[in-house]
């Protein structure tokens, strides 16, 4: 897998470097960074003139819906959406039918993603078996298979002990907990975000403070037992936390989705059911503390928490309807044109979060332009503008609440180890 | 009446929605139906051929005879869907079940659902009319307009008046559809309960909120007693039902500071000596019963204005 990029303005946060250069990309790896490289005879050329050349995207939060749904997604069907998406890397929940809590299970994931998906895809494993709180998985032998992290993402661990001890017991391979944090007592039948909207629309509220109480706890429990990611953070004062946290040299890290900073509780005006998600969507201020955490670094990551449902859970009462949304087709856009677009990201710092930094906190070696390193590459054009249509997305579920935007950054290519899987902004195969 | 155009055109889903010339319409077109009551032979033929589909995924009595009732005196013709024994049951979707019922026939749907939203969802499938006879904690737009109704019938313009409406807001869809229908109207409305039962930020909607239910009666012109249901309790929303009464309940004692004409209202079902006394549910001051009354003027004048009779009207 032979390939030179020429003329792009390539970008990698992790080396800081940030100029117009060609990339040589020699057997499925990145040989050199430089200006005036030259293809050696027959290799293919790839003019990036006036495009973006950065590392492939990571994602650290999806739901692939495979074992247990393959009518909202399979590893093939979300693969292919992630690489539209300028995805080289995804890493998928546990919270599957059954949810992935073996050995076996990772194995599972891996040898069918190997076989099936056209990105790379690594498994995060349930901290606990059934995803119930109550007993632990076996992580060692789950690391081995392939495992990159541990979460009973769907479902908060609201028993502290079992928190406790899963940090405890995860140190000694130093792999990652990412908390889910939502104090179900709080939540309990809620539907959106506990607010003016949910008032006057006649929905049970969840409070912002559900969320935010688990963090608090869940930074206590980090700081006595050691390092936590926090999944998508959707509320002020829990931006607040975190930052205070790491002030305080607390290890731990967070994500938020684009969701979070993009969209607001009116969004579930007219019962809205694309727009019903977990945590909900918050308020303004909301929106703008995490637009700040993100800019502060109180916020490492950017993931999707793309979570496909079918029409038939959404196309029926709000009260009914599934929580959750696509992202991999409209992240890295949403990015550019929302954060980076608007000045309130620099497109180093965004590109970090959707990058290297997912990468060092799921401790895989991508991420990362540079000589010897995985040649997993995008190529944006910053400037495309373009109209999401679900009806063209690769995913097999097309709940997005942002079917008709226009937004600015397009992903043209897609490269995995030197191969090509997207082009001109579409699947190559 | 005919000057305002586009008014209560196809659905009427809330009181939210529309405007105050269309609550006003529907009001005045209320008052000439309430005259039919008062005929030799109490019906019109205002809507004959007609069909009118009742879907009451929640049980109802009163709001679902009071519609049968209005559509008989129209002369539209009916079709009581029990949900209990309905394909709902066997899973069939709320969309599904609509469209199914459109094609048999059925001009306008009127729908009782437990989550809210569910009639907009049917409407947005629909090209009937869809009439929301109340929808989880949203709206009862109906019974807002029967409440307006009562009360403009027992003092006139609204405008400036004092309402209180007491009891379980967060839970009431009630509440709501008299909140957006009377603040329309421009009168004051007050909502009182205990903390657990007011819903966050609800001053947004241009009420005020108290806990303190004796500062608010004293110079109220009408109170609107809601349901407490005893679902609520058990679940930290409220202690005790006896407590409720003792800190909540409208008695002949805490309407002796209150204005000499005030009109006491309840939508029913009345839980005795738990919202409201019998002394005062049976008393000088309740309306209770004119406003099952005219709740039924007040359907007719909706199906009426919704099933294309205003041409006739104006005729």
């Amino acid at each position: 897998m032979d390939l030179l990029i020429k003329s792009g303005r390539v970008i990698d946060p992790a080396t800081s470097f940030d100029d117009k250069a060609d990339v040589l990309v020699i057997n499925g790896k990145i040989k050199a960074i430089s200006k005036k490289l030259s293809a050696a005879k027959n290799m293919p050329t790839l003019d990036a003139d006036g495009l973006l050349v950065i590392p492939g995207l990571i994602d650290m939060h999806c739901h692939l819906r495979d074992p247990g749904d393959p009518e909202e997604e399979t590893i093939v069907s979300g693969t292919r959406s992630a690489a539209l998406g300028g995805f080289t890397s995804i890493a998928c929940m546990a919270n599957t039918l059954p949810p992935i809590d073996s050995p076996a299970l990772i194995k599972y994931i891996t040898s069918k993603a190997r076989m099936e998906g056209i990105i790379n895809v690594f498994p995060i494993g349930a901290v606990s078996k059934g995803l119930k709180g109550e007993e632990l998985v076996e992580i060692g032998r789950m690391i081995q298979e392939g495992a990159v992290a541990f979460s009973d993402d769907g479902q908060p661990i609201m028993n502290s002990e079992i928190m406790r001890r899963a940090l405890e017991y995860v140190r000694q391979f130093d792999a990652t907990i990412i908390s889910h944090c939502e104090d179900l007592g709080l939540t309990k039948g809620g539907l959106m975000n506990e607010s003016y909207t949910s008032t006057v629309l006649g929905l049970k509220g969840i409070p912002s403070l559900a969320e935010e109480t688990m963090v608090a706890r869940d930074i206590m429990l980090a700081k006595e037992f050691g390092r936590l990611h926090i999944a998508h953070v959707s509320s002020k004062k829990s931006v607040e936390l975190i930052r205070g946290a790491k002030k305080e040299g607390i290890n731990i890290t967070a994500e938020t989705c684009p969701h979070y900073f993009t969209l607001t509780e009116e969004e579930v005006e007219e019962f809205n059911t694309d727009a019903k998600v977990n945590p909900p969507l918050r308020s303004e201020k909301d929106l703008e503390a995490v637009v700040k955490g993100l800019k502060d670094g109180s916020i490492d990551v950017i993931a999707t928490d793309h979570a496909p449902h079918r029409s038939e859970e959404k196309n029926i009462e709000f009260g009914a309807a599934a929580n959750g949304m696509v992202g991999f087709e409209t992240a890295l856009a949403l990015v550019l044109t929302e954060l980076v677009g608007t000045g309130f990201l620099s497109i180093i710092n965004a590109i970090e979060k959707m990058t290297v930094n997912p990468a060092k906190i799921l401790n895989i070696k991508k991420g990362v332009l540079k000589e010897g390193w995985d040649a997993d590459i995008a190529v944006i054009d910053p400037n495309a503008e373009w109209t999401v249509d679900v009806n063209k997305f690769a995913s097999k579920s097309k709940n997005s609440p942002y079917h008709g935007w226009t937004l600015k950054g397009k992903v043209l290519y897609t490269i995995v180890g030197g191969r090509i899987i997207v082009k001109d902004g579409k699947l190559a195969f | 009446m005919n000057k305002v155009k586009g008014l209560l055109k196809k659905d009427l889903l809330g009181l939210r929605d529309i405007s105050c010339e269309e609550i006003n319409l529907a009001l005045d077109t209320a008052s000439s139906m309430k005259e039919v009551f008062f005929r030799p032979v109490p019906k019109v033929p205002a809507l004959l051929g007609k069909s009118i589909c009742l879907l009451f995924y929640e049980p109802s009595t009163r709001t679902r005879t009071s519609f049968e009732a209005a559509a008989k005196m129209l002369s539209a013709s009916i079709t009581n869907v029990a949900i209990a024994q309905s394909s709902a049951q066997k899973g069939e979707t709320l969309i599904d079940t609509v469209k199914n019922l459109e094609v048999m026939g059925h001009q306008a749907f009127v729908i009782r659902h437990k989550m809210s939203g569910a009639p907009l969802l049917a409407s947005k499938n629909l090209t009937a009319s869809v009439i929301n006879a109340g929808d989880g904690f949203n709206e009862h737009p109906t019974q807002g307009l029967l409440d307006i109704f009562t009360m403009r019938e027992k003092k006139g313009n609204l405008k400036g008046k004092k309402i209180v409406i007491v009891g379980d807001i967060a839970h009431s869809r009630v509440a709501r559809s008299n909140i957006w229908g009377l603040i329309k109207l421009g009168a004051k409305v007050s909502v009182v309960g205990p903390p657990t039962l007011i819903p966050k930020d609800i001053e947004k909607m241009g009420v005020k909120v108290n806990n303190n239910i004796d500062e608010e009666l004293e110079d109220a012109d009408f109170i609107n007693v809601l349901r407490i249901q005893l679902e609520r309790m058990g679940k930290g929303l409220l202690p005790s039902l006896e407590e409720y009464h003792m800190i909540y309940g409208i008695n002949a004692k805490r309407l002796e500071k209150c204005k000499k004409d005030i009109v006491i209202m309840h939508p029913g079902p009345i839980n005795r000596g738990v919202e409201i006394s019998s002394e005062v549910a049976d008393g000088p001051y309740n309306v209770i019963l004119d406003q099952v009354q005219n709740g039924v003027a007040v359907r007719m004048a909706v199906l009426f204005l919704l099933l294309g009779g205003r041409q006739n009207a104006a005729e």
